[in-house]
């Protein structure tokens, strides 16, 4: 099995841990990885702040980076996934050969834990995580890619985790992309209310399976001095502690 | 509330929002949410989603024949003695209740709750021509004795505790309200008895109008309603366009869905069928009923392929109990008659983005409003669709931003799309942060930046996965060799660049 690794924007600028991880682990499951070179952002924090004809560029930059590769094309972030998987087609108009690509690239594409479970059809991956852990469902690997229960079967799966319920577990951390400059007292108010179900729920950790969600809700317990550390769902799956 | 002429603020609105607002709210959404899970769970979760099809296929099939179904609602309400009205705004609508109130020598008015008044700004315009009116729904009572503008689609005066309202009560009305809400409704129970019997015109809005037989559907919980439209002789009901549906098959349907989604209701306590007036003096009820059928935007919103869907809506408010923005800001930072997700999609549409362009931003795209919307309403895609008409343009209107916002994004579009500056840009964040970063974190970033940093620490610019992944080969070493030359160069200039600003920083503070 081959994989194409695409590093999303948010993950390669400020989570080089998470894809050093996300290769370790894929390696260790067996499955060859490939990093298509020329790959940058896909284009989505443009198209939702309404710059839709200027995310054409980006978009098709992506899809000449990701054409003539083979094999599943994985993120370790719902978002990106559920752009590229759900937006790139209607970006082109049917007919042309972008379009054609676009639906080879979208058809390809797969969140990290969407492809473990539905693909790979693995829960169980080999780690070990001794620790109290509780799960954010972010927005878009919750109803963007409809992931409700993969990433917590994966989680249950690792040995010594001990997954404690968040309280409003679907409800938005406040990150939304543009939604963070525009409007950045509610985007607090919504962090400051997810931090302090987190910090309720008396885990260690918060893992989140999102880069924007991580950086949003990582610097909201760092903000308070909180103890308990948020990690990216991978580097709890690549753990051998 | 009357139509926003100027430019609605949200950011400045959710500033003047008080403390305590968002608690209250949200006690009240819970609750609602509470109970509609409990009557869905009884319903049954796939049974649930057909109906939300079935109500989703209707609406869009009514909307799509508008033009037949309102002009067969014309036909029947006039053949039941009705008179029907056409206003093409607000101000047609108000003046039509003030010509219809002149003729009769109208002097006192109650109402129903409904938004479609609340669009138009009704109340002002009869209080200016000298007709007291007053509101009867409990929740509407308190706003208007607040002289604030409903902060809920359903529930008025949400943001207010119940504390908030016995001061209200004490202020306004001059007696001593105990924080009990049964109390507080007695209160105003009695006052509203005189009322109703004094009233010489009873107004309403219409949660249903059914083309095939003509009837007016009222939904409600409080009995006003009836009282409203049955002691006072006149009756006029103000509705939206959009409100019509084809017989009264397709009203069994969206009464199911709308008490579930809204109040978490079965049924509500009353739904009142109002077919006409009333034929002869011993049938009781009003003698006149007007219809004004309310344009006000909608058509223009119809003409929208995209955004048409915001016309399914039922107006159960269940987009605002899960919105995490609404239950952050409340209703009135909406600033306009419609709050929270619906709000954000029907306001711009109806007052133009000019005027209310901030509110499709004003979501973080989070999906629960379309995940719960009775008639499926793709909120999320359509909000996206008006952010483009906002900064864009499109046939319909707009764009409504500076120049500026505009070519900053033509550079990012650029730097976005094109491997080498991305990659080079990647690395000069990384760089230029260094001096910024202390322990993995950045606690300030100049502008527009700050603007994160001012609420939560920014990890630190890290990028260095595609160097790890290189030096795992041969040619990717060589590749990194080359690279590192131009890199270097670059570095130096952005060093240089974050050193002044944090020199002009400085001396600001000095």
């Amino acid at each position: 099995m081959k994989v194409q690794l695409f590093l999303t924007c948010l993950g390669e600028n400020f989570f080089t841990p998470v894809l050093r991880d996300m290769v370790m682990l894929l390696e260790r499951l067996g499955v060859r990885c490939e990093m298509p070179e020329g790959q940058a952002c896909c284009g989505q924090p443009l198209f939702n702040a309404g710059f839709q004809s200027r995310t054409i560029g980006p978009a098709r930059q992506l899809l000449r980076a990701f054409d003539r590769t083979e094999g599943y094309i994985v993120a370790p972030s719902g978002s990106c996934a559920d752009f590229v998987r759900h937006r790139y087609p209607e970006l082109f108009p049917p007919g042309t050969p972008e379009h054609t690509v676009a639906v080879d690239v979208a058809q390809r594409t797969f969140e990290f834990t969407e492809f473990l479970v539905k693909v790979l059809k693995v829960t169980e991956v080999g780690a070990r995580f001794p620790h109290t852990v509780t799960y954010h469902a972010s927005c878009h690997i919750l109803r963007g890619l409809g992931l409700r229960d993969e990433p917590k079967q994966l989680l249950l799966g690792v040995r010594g985790l001990e997954l404690i319920p968040l309280a409003e577990e679907e409800t938005c951390c406040g990150f939304g992309g543009v939604f963070t400059v525009v409007n950045p007292e509610v985007s607090g108010a919504m962090m400051g209310a997810k931090v302090r179900r987190i910090e309720d729920s008396g885990a260690e950790y918060a893992v989140v399976g999102e880069p924007g969600c991580l950086m949003n809700i990582a610097g909201g317990l760092h903000k308070v001095g909180s103890p308990v550390r948020a990690v990216h769902l991978i580097q709890v799956l690549a753990a051998q502690e | 509330m009357g139509q926003t002429a100027t430019h609605i603020d949200f950011r400045a609105n959710v500033r003047a929002v008080e403390p305590q607002m968002p608690a209250s709210v949200q006690k009240a959404t819970n609750r609602f949410l509470g109970t509609r899970a409990s009557v869905v769970g009884v319903f049954g979760e796939d049974r649930w989603q057909q109906l939300r099809q079935c109500g989703h296929d209707l609406r869009r099939h009514t909307i799509a024949h508008l033009d037949h179904y309102l002009e067969l609602l014309e036909q029947r309400v006039t053949g039941a003695g009705g008179h029907v009205h056409w206003a093409r705004d607000g101000a047609e609508a108000n003046s039509i209740v003030l010509e219809i109130a002149r003729k009769q020598g109208v002097r006192n008015a109650v109402k129903v709750k409904s938004m479609a008044t609340e669009e138009t700004g009704l109340n002002q315009a009869l209080i200016e021509a000298g007709i007291a009116t007053l509101e009867t729904d409990l929740g509407e009572f308190i706003v208007q004795l607040a002289g604030v503008a409903p902060s809920h689609i359903i529930a008025p005066a949400v943001h207010l505790t119940k504390e908030g309202i016995a001061d209200l009560f004490r202020q306004k009305l001059g007696v001593e309200a105990p924080a009990e809400p049964v109390a507080l409704a007695a209160i105003a129970r009695a006052r509203l008895r005189k009322a109703f019997l004094a009233a010489e015109m009873g107004i309403s809005g219409a949660n249903f109008m059914v083309a095939e037989t003509g009837t007016l559907v009222i939904v409600s919980n409080e009995g006003n309603g009836r009282m409203c439209t049955t002691l006072p002789p006149i009756h006029v009901a103000l509705a939206g366009i959009d409100k019509v549906l084809p017989d009264m098959e397709s009203l069994a349907v969206v009464l199911k869905l709308l008490p579930r989604s809204a109040t978490g209701q079965k049924m509500t306590s009353y739904v009142s069928f109002i077919r006409g007036p009333s034929k002869s003096s011993k049938e009781g009820g009003p003698h006149e009923l007007h219809l004004i059928l309310l344009d006000n935007g909608r058509t223009r919103v119809l003409a929208d392929e995209i955004s048409r869907d915001t016309l399914l809506c039922i107006r159960c408010g269940v987009c605002l109990n899960v919105c995490p923005v609404y239950n952050h800001v409340g209703g009135h930072a909406y600033g306009s008659a419609y709050s929270g997700p619906i709000g954000s999609i029907l306001t711009p549409q109806l007052l133009g983005v000019g005027i209310a362009g901030d509110l499709p931003f004003a979501s973080t795209l989070c999906g629960a409003c379309a995940e719960y919307c009775p008639v499926r309403i793709p909120i999320p895609e359509i909000l996206v669709h008006l952010r483009r008409r906002v900064v864009e343009g499109d046939r319909v209107d707009g764009p409504a931003i500076s120049p500026v916002v505009s070519a900053a994004a033509g550079a990012g579009a650029a730097a976005l799309g094109t491997p080498w500056l991305y990659e080079f840009g990647s690395q000069a964040l990384k760089v230029a942060g260094t001096p910024l970063s202390k322990e993995g974190w950045m606690a300030h970033l100049p502008p527009p930046a700050s603007r994160w940093t001012d609420v939560r620490p920014m990890p630190a610019f890290g990028a260095g996965f595609r160097d790890w992944w290189r030096n795992r080969t041969p040619q990717g070493r060589r590749l990194l060799w080359r690279r590192r030359v131009l890199a270097g160069a670059a570095a130096a200039g952005a060093f240089a660049a974050i050193a002044a600003w944090r020199l002009t920083r400085k001396s600001g503070r000095d």
